[in-house]
């Protein structure tokens, strides 16, 4: 039997910025149509917050007149949506077939290892966060892992121990 | 006059001239030929259509094209041949049928939909005669937070139907598809507990969920317990929508009234009393009626909105908060017989009300939960203790072996037995403001009423607009069936676009006929009109047809009640409304 893996939505205790829905609202409003915008939307928020916390996604609910499930089944369709507050720089680690195939569950593994972690879960320090996503687009690099915005590719077991040092 | 182009198609190698734009699963069925179905679900009575071509039960080869294709979406074109009987459909329909078994509980034995599951009728059907695959399973915990219904994952096949009717038919907004792949399930936003979401339970998901993903809370066995302490009196109270329903569980044809045997049977089960429901509609309508008059008299609060369902009153507490002051504030008429119960009839009987049990048989699943309320179980006495559905009911019947369908007709218990044709109607979409139209003419008017049937009230669309003229004065009417209508009506309120003095509002579609908690109409929606056309008949049936000619009724106002609408009358059967969060 499978577990279904844990998806509900953590109440944090972290107070969300008022200038974030500020500004959130502000790029709504400035959309032409809300009507198929709500991936955007979610990019835009995520990029605010960080992460897409429940309060966030009701606001978004509300502000388009749809009901909240409907932002939730989208949020939790997409790995690229956080519902958890996100570390400081966030390693992911493409299992998409290539990748897979030549050894990302073993960069993934050493990964945990190293970090303390489990996938989808924040260091103590908040520095790192660790995610398993879907293909990237960049086969041919595989195996890959992104830190932030930077790609690794032909990623060796060994050499993810100085990888992570970089951002220390 | 009618000028649809028509495409000639070739079904199991026979020629047939089809309407073009249909499906071919509508053109099988033209030409007589079953092809299966599990997701598919076509209510278009109540605009519901589930097309999500997600089973894969209905593929059929059509020669030409590599794949098979699913006959509930694809549409005909001139010259399409298909067949529905090759081996290779009949296999690939096995085979999903095996497949969505291979990840499905193997408990049909203990479960609640056996022998009402269509997946469990569909693998008979198809020749399932073993699950090839042994694969992973998923295991969700099941949810049972709330007092109404129970979402148990495992057995969901992801059909979807739940989240058309949660969603485009009563626009609740409730549940969703979620997460992805193998994950993925249906539920509520954040995962959360049903209890803690805006769901009003009016319980259509159950209603159209083909497997026992979605079922009622079974609260019978608290029935049998109470029937078997010697120290409590059990009093049962039957809704309008029962009589015309229940013979459908020991297969009567739909629409056959079985009021007397209903009775019956419930004696035969030990009840301490037998009572009506309908008598808590006539008390209903005499409170209904005296608030609407007041309302227009003393230019108060207009529209006045119907409070008996209580699956649309939670939908306003959610959703409208800001209109709360519209709703009448009346109680629903099973907890107003309640609350009758364990005081006036106690009293009267000279029993302690602590030991009264009072059992609701509903054609409802939010009835349920609205026992609960904090506001109606206030001072530890419940106005109504449990609460079953029409089904529960026919599953007890038959596990105490009566045999229901031999059972001499026989009368409901006095006092609190005398009804009127006025509550039998409440039943169905439109009787509640026809059964207050009939009793607020005449109070107006100080008119007799002679024809009692208001023809413009009546009618299954999900929402109709009509005005009954009262002694020179329009009185304007909304009634809505489908909390989707209702909401309809809800905004042009809130936003001042339409005025009305009356409305009616029933969460489900087509009213408590066709309410979560009645035998499974699996589709067939004629069944849902036969027992409308069975409602109005026992109105006809009624000798005495208005709420305020109730003799019964009468009688507690003089000795107990007071005046309708009176002092007495708010504290026991009015109640209020409050804001809910919106999930």
């Amino acid at each position: 039997m499978t577990r279904p893996q844990e998806i509900s939505v953590v109440d944090t205790d972290l107070e969300l910025p008022q200038e974030g829905f500020i500004e959130l609202e502000g790029y709504i409003d400035n959309i032409k149509t809300t009507k198929g915008a709500l991936i955007e939307i979610l990019h835009k928020a995520q990029e605010i917050f960080g992460y897409l916390p429940r309060d966030v996604q009701l606001y978004i609910a509300r502000k388009l007149g749809i009901p909240g499930v409907e932002v939730f089944g989208v949020v939790s369709f997409y790995s690229y949506f956080n519902v958890k507050p996100m570390g400081k720089h966030t390693i992911s680690v493409c299992m998409g077939t290539a990748c897979f195939v030549r050894g990302a569950d073993k960069i993934i593994n050493k990964l945990k290892d190293n970090l303390g972690i489990e996938s989808n879960e924040i260091t103590e320090d908040g520095l790192f966060s660790l995610k398993d996503v879907r293909c990237i687009g960049a086969c041919g690099l595989a195996p890959v892992i992104l830190v932030d915005d930077k790609v690794y590719g032909r990623v060796k077991e060994d050499q993810v121990n100085e990888i992570i040092d970089k951002y220390r | 006059m009618e000028d649809i182009k028509k495409v000639s198609v070739i079904l199991n190698g026979q020629e047939y001239q089809v309407p073009q734009e249909i499906t071919i699963l509508e053109a099988a069925h033209r030409a007589g030929i079953k092809i299966p179905t599990l997701c598919h679900l076509d209510l278009h009575d109540i605009k519901m259509v589930n097309q999500t071509a997600s089973c894969r039960v209905c593929m059929v080869e059509a020669p030409g094209r590599d794949t098979l294709v699913p006959a509930c979406v694809t549409k005909v074109s001139e010259g399409m041949e298909i067949r529905t009987d090759s081996l290779r459909a009949i296999t690939a329909r096995r085979m999903a049928v095996e497949l969505l078994l291979s990840n499905h509980p193997n408990e049909c034995f203990t479960c609640p939909k056996n022998l009402d599951c269509e997946l469990q009728a569909l693998a008979a059907e198809l020749g399932v005669r073993e699950i090839r695959w042994e694969g992973e399973r998923m295991d969700y915990p099941k949810d049972i937070s709330s007092d109404a219904i129970v979402k148990d994952s495992n057995k969901c096949i992801y059909c979807r139907r739940c989240e058309t009717m949660c969603n485009e038919v009563q626009t609740c907004g409730i549940l969703s598809g979620i997460s992805r792949g193998f994950n993925a399930f249906v539920g509520p936003a954040f995962n959360i507990p049903m209890v803690d979401s805006s769901c009003t339970y009016c319980g259509q998901c159950v209603a159209v969920c083909p497997t026992a993903a979605l079922t009622e809370v079974n609260h019978s066995d608290k029935v049998w317990e109470a029937l078997n302490d010697p120290n409590k009196h059990v009093v049962v109270q039957t809704a309008p929508a029962i009589r015309v329903a229940i013979g459908e569980l020991f297969g009567m044809e739909p629409g056959t009234i079985v009021t007397g045997k209903l009775v019956s049977a419930l004696k035969r089960m030990g009840f301490n009393g037998v009572f009506d429901t309908n008598f808590g509609a006539d008390l209903t309508i005499m409170e209904e009626a005296s608030e609407l008059i007041y309302r227009i008299e003393n230019n108060k609060t207009l529209p006045i909105l119907t409070s008996c369902c209580p699956a649309w009153v939670k939908y306003i507490e959610h959703q409208f908060p800001e209109l709360l002051e519209i709703p009448s504030t009346c109680k629903s008429p099973h907890i107003m017989f309640g609350t009758i119960a364990k005081t006036y009839y106690a009293r009267k009987n000279n029993i302690d009300p602590d030991n009264i049990v009072v059992v609701s048989i509903m054609p409802c699943i939010a009835k349920k939960a609205e026992a609960k309320r904090p506001e109606l179980t206030k001072d530890v006495l419940n106005n109504v203790d449990i609460v079953v559905t029409t089904r529960e009911l026919g599953a007890m019947i038959k596990e105490a072996g009566i045999e229901f369908n031999t059972l001499a007709d026989e009368e409901y218990d006095k006092p609190l037995g005398e009804t009127t044709g006025a509550s039998v109607i409440f039943g169905t979409t439109g009787g509640v403001i026809e059964a207050a139209v009939r009793t607020a003419y005449e109070w107006m008017t100080g008119e007799t009423l002679e024809n009692v049937e208001f023809d413009q009230l009546r009618g299954s669309d999900g929402l109709r607009k009509a005005s009954v003229n009262i002694g020179g004065k329009e009185i304007k009417i909304g009634i809505a069936s489908g909390l989707g209508n209702a909401r309809e009506l809800l905004q042009e309120i809130r936003d001042g676009k339409n005025e009305y003095h009356a409305i009616e509002i029933m969460a489900c579609p087509g009213g408590c006929i066709a309410g979560g908690g009645q035998p499974y109409h699996h589709g067939n929606y004629e069944i849902v009109k036969k027992r409308q056309q069975a409602i109005y008949q026992e109105d006809r049936n009624k000798k005495v047809r208005k709420s305020h000619e109730n003799k019964e009724i009468l009688e507690l106002y003089e000795q107990y009640l007071g005046k309708p609408f009176g002092k007495r009358a708010h504290e026991l059967l009015h109640t209020h409304f409050e804001e809910r969060e919106r999930i």
